[in-house]
């Protein structure tokens, strides 16, 4: 499909492009986030006005921000265990670079055309665990270490329910490749009318409500906190990092929200397509070019509508004991996700 | 037992058998946890150690004092006039009712009180003091369960309460308007009609809190059947205040006492929970507010004329004797205990405050809770540092 392009791009080129790409699809989405939502948004709630003193209307703290953490120490306790201790945020962001390689932003703009990208991406979500614990452990501070031990019970948790949550789409769609998908909600129709396609939102409603849930507790977002809940445990499992490490694990949580909501919108919200039927396309081969470059903007679009969800919900609920949410997880999110499969099944033989 | 509901018989029955299952249970390595003196939920210097199995607390303990200024024997060191500048630190967020205890105290001991006026304006300071307080208590409540948007609402609601209390006297904080036979100044222009503009905001307020926190499913999950104090516990550990109401106990110090204060002209409801869980403490100080928010406006509206200071001597020496006054703060019981010997200060000056003793139940309420409870039910409690060192 590269060759598609007007312009043919050697290997080394494409590389350069997927790594910068990389970076922009990861970064980008977690500046705008932390300063639309985090900062303005968040204040607008609270009736305050947030940072207005960086730039028109604040825009730049978060510049001012960044180079406050790289300009601190980067502290490693006494007792750390010093390399693992280091190692720790990095594969928390690795982990978000790693998961926004198979989505696909347009009919050619993707980085790598993965035929299990559903299975992929929902593997490597919870790498992510390893280095939240790892750091928990490695602290050598009893709240690093209670913070940690629950990252790992609420994440192990959340993934089942978010796993069960995509077989429904799955089903659906009859492939588990996300580019799969996007086409097939994109020139779907709902009995005969193909004017707004068919985004799986639609009968996947359940699946897309609980997939948002488990994405709300993976990201460790009130009211799923509990492993930072900065007023039990100080700062959970982040309590002894400083400095540039911090900023990774900041950046990593913000980061992965953008990076999930864009996986939600491809799998739920009809990712970077228009409904095809709009300009007479039927395959992905028939689509304009400009798509690569309207691709990446409407997903953006979508992936500011659900972080912006997320970042409501964080903001103003209270969060929940561990036991709660494990009875939530278990209880209510995995049942209900086994139920919307097995009716997406029987559904999707029968019609 | 006999006196408990059925729910609270039910909870305190299963209190117990954690604690039987815990010393059943194979002996695990536990883990002590300092939670304190420096972390953000103790809100000041509080240290709580805490035993820990899991995360469940097998142990706990306070350790108060980190913050300890010794007011009880600055006090002996100055005159009877200058302790209401220091007293008023006691309980910073509500300071000015710190003053009036002790101020009554010293007019019962002199044989004079203040006129009418001054009796109103001092109550009507007093309940502000308490909207102040137990204001910034509900949107501290959030924040402690991790909900970040209530106490910025809280911030900026209380704010006018502060500004109507730098108004009439001119601190924000730390008034030290109350003098002994009255109180420094009369009130401002248009203070009145301001204060009444305000209390209807305040009452918003409270509606707004009710939806946004109380409201919430999961805050009713982290609150309801948690830190259950039954009557006969909480009178044994010297509760007051909000938290001995919340355990059922029909117990209110502005109703039950006669004091030279305008609460006998006010017609207000004493509000009382049965549960005595952290829901319970939590609601009763919510009605608290909103009571308080009538018995200002009905004080308002029945206001004496007249002067707001007693026919005093320029130097005021108390006569020999002892007298204890003790009122319903924000926080719950406050006293003095004042001692004189006829000189210029007082010989000895005992302070009842009213944290100390809320906090000294954590080690009976906090066995066999989890850690995020220890949040939740001291948030419920509702200490200030300044309150229990003193």
């Amino acid at each position: 499909m590269i060759a598609q392009l007007a312009v043919e791009i050697p290997y080394w080129g494409q590389s350069l492009l997927r790594v910068v790409g990389g970076l922009v699809a990861v970064l980008l989405p977690a500046g705008t986030i932390v300063y639309l939502f985090l900062f303005k948004m968040m204040s607008f709630m609270q009736s305050r006005l947030g940072p207005m003193e960086a730039g028109p209307f604040g825009s730049m703290q978060l510049f001012a921000e960044v180079g406050k953490w790289l300009q601190k120490e980067d502290i490693v306790p006494e007792n750390a265990d010093a390399r693992i201790y280091k190692i720790a945020p990095i594969i928390v962001l690795v982990s978000t670079f790693l998961l926004v390689v198979v989505i696909p932003f347009g009919p050619d703009a993707w980085f790598t055309n993965f035929s299990a990208g559903v299975f992929y991406a929902l593997a490597i979500g919870s790498v992510s665990v390893i280095g939240i614990l790892v750091a928990g452990w490695s602290s050598a501070n009893k709240y690093s270490l209670l913070g940690g031990l629950r990252a790992a019970g609420q994440l192990i948790a959340y993934e089942l329910p978010m796993v069960l949550a995509v077989v429904g789409v799955v089903i659906q769609a009859g492939s588990m490749n996300l580019q799969d998908i996007v086409m097939a909600q994109n020139t779907g129709e709902i009995f005969g009318w193909s004017g707004i396609g068919f985004p799986f939102v639609l009968t996947q409603f359940v699946g897309f409500l609980i997939f948002m849930i488990a994405v709300q507790a993976e990201l460790t977002q009130a009211p799923f906190d509990m492993p930072i809940a900065e007023s039990e445990l100080v700062s959970g499992y982040m309590t002894e990092y400083s400095g540039f490490r911090f900023l990774m694990f900041f950046i990593g949580e913000f980061a992965t929200a953008g990076v999930f909501a864009l996986i939600a919108s491809v799998l739920f919200l009809g990712g970077w397509g228009i409904p095809f039927s709009w300009f007479g396309w039927e395959t992905i081969d028939q689509v304009d070019n400009w798509m690569n470059i309207a691709g990446p903007l409407i997903m953006f679009t979508k992936m500011m509508v659900l972080t912006g969800i997320i970042m409501w919900v964080r903001f103003s609920y209270p969060r929940f004991r561990e036991d709660q949410l494990q009875r939530f997880a278990w209880k209510v999110l995995i049942p209900l996700s086994l139920a919307n499969i097995a009716v997406t099944a029987i559904v999707k033989v029968v019609v | 037992m006999t006196m408990l509901s059925e729910r609270q018989q039910l909870s305190y029955i299963a209190s117990q058998a954690a604690d039987a299952r815990l010393n059943v249970e194979l002996e695990t390595e536990g883990m002590t946890l300092n939670i304190g003196p420096q972390h953000p939920a103790t809100h000041g210097t509080l240290r709580i150690i805490a035993r820990l199995d899991g995360e469940q607390v097998i142990w706990a303990e306070p350790s108060a004092g980190y913050m300890h200024r010794g007011y009880e024997k600055l006090t002996e060191v100055r005159t009877f006039p200058q302790v209401t500048s220091l007293i008023n630190r006691i309980d910073w967020l509500g300071s000015f009712a710190n003053e009036v205890p002790f101020i009554l105290a010293a007019e019962k001991l002199m044989e004079i009180e203040a006129p009418p006026r001054a009796q109103h304006i001092r109550t009507i300071l007093f309940e502000l003091s308490r909207i102040a307080n137990v204001g910034l208590f509900l949107g501290d409540l959030g924040v402690q369960m991790g909900a970040i948007t209530p106490v910025f609402l809280a911030f900026r609601d209380r704010e006018y309460v502060l500004n109507l209390i730098e108004g009439a006297t001119g601190g924000r904080f730390h008034p030290n308007f109350d003098r002994i036979g009255g109180l420094k100044d009369d009130l401002p222009q248009g203070w009145i009609d301001e204060t009444r503009q305000v209390m209807k905001k305040l009452r918003g307020f409270c509606d707004e809190i009710e939806d946004l926190l109380f409201g919430n499913e999961i805050f009713q999950s982290r609150t309801r059947g948690i830190g259950v104090i039954p009557a006969d516990v909480a009178r044994q550990y010297g509760l007051s205040g909000a938290n001995l109401r919340a355990s059922g106990v029909d117990w209110d110090l502005r109703r039950d006492q006669s004091l030279p204060m305008a609460w006998d002209k006010v017609d207000f409801k004493v509000w009382t929970h049965p549960d005595g869980d952290s829901w319970a403490r939590c609601w009763v100080r919510l009605q608290e507010v909103r009571e308080s928010t009538k018995i200002v406006d009905q004080l308002l509206d029945t206001m004496p004329a007249g002067p707001v200071m007693a026919k005093v001597p320029r130097i005021i020496k108390v006569p020999e004797g002892e007298a204890w006054v003790s009122t319903e703060n924000p926080l719950g019981e406050m006293g003095y205990y004042v001692v004189s010997k006829g000189d210029l200060g007082p010989f000895r000056v005992k302070i009842r405050s009213a944290s100390f003793n809320n906090i000294s139940i954590t080690p009976w309420v906090l066995k066999g809770v989890y850690v995020p409870d220890i949040i939740t039910i001291l948030a419920s409690l509702y200490f200030i540092l300044g309150d229990i060192d003193r």
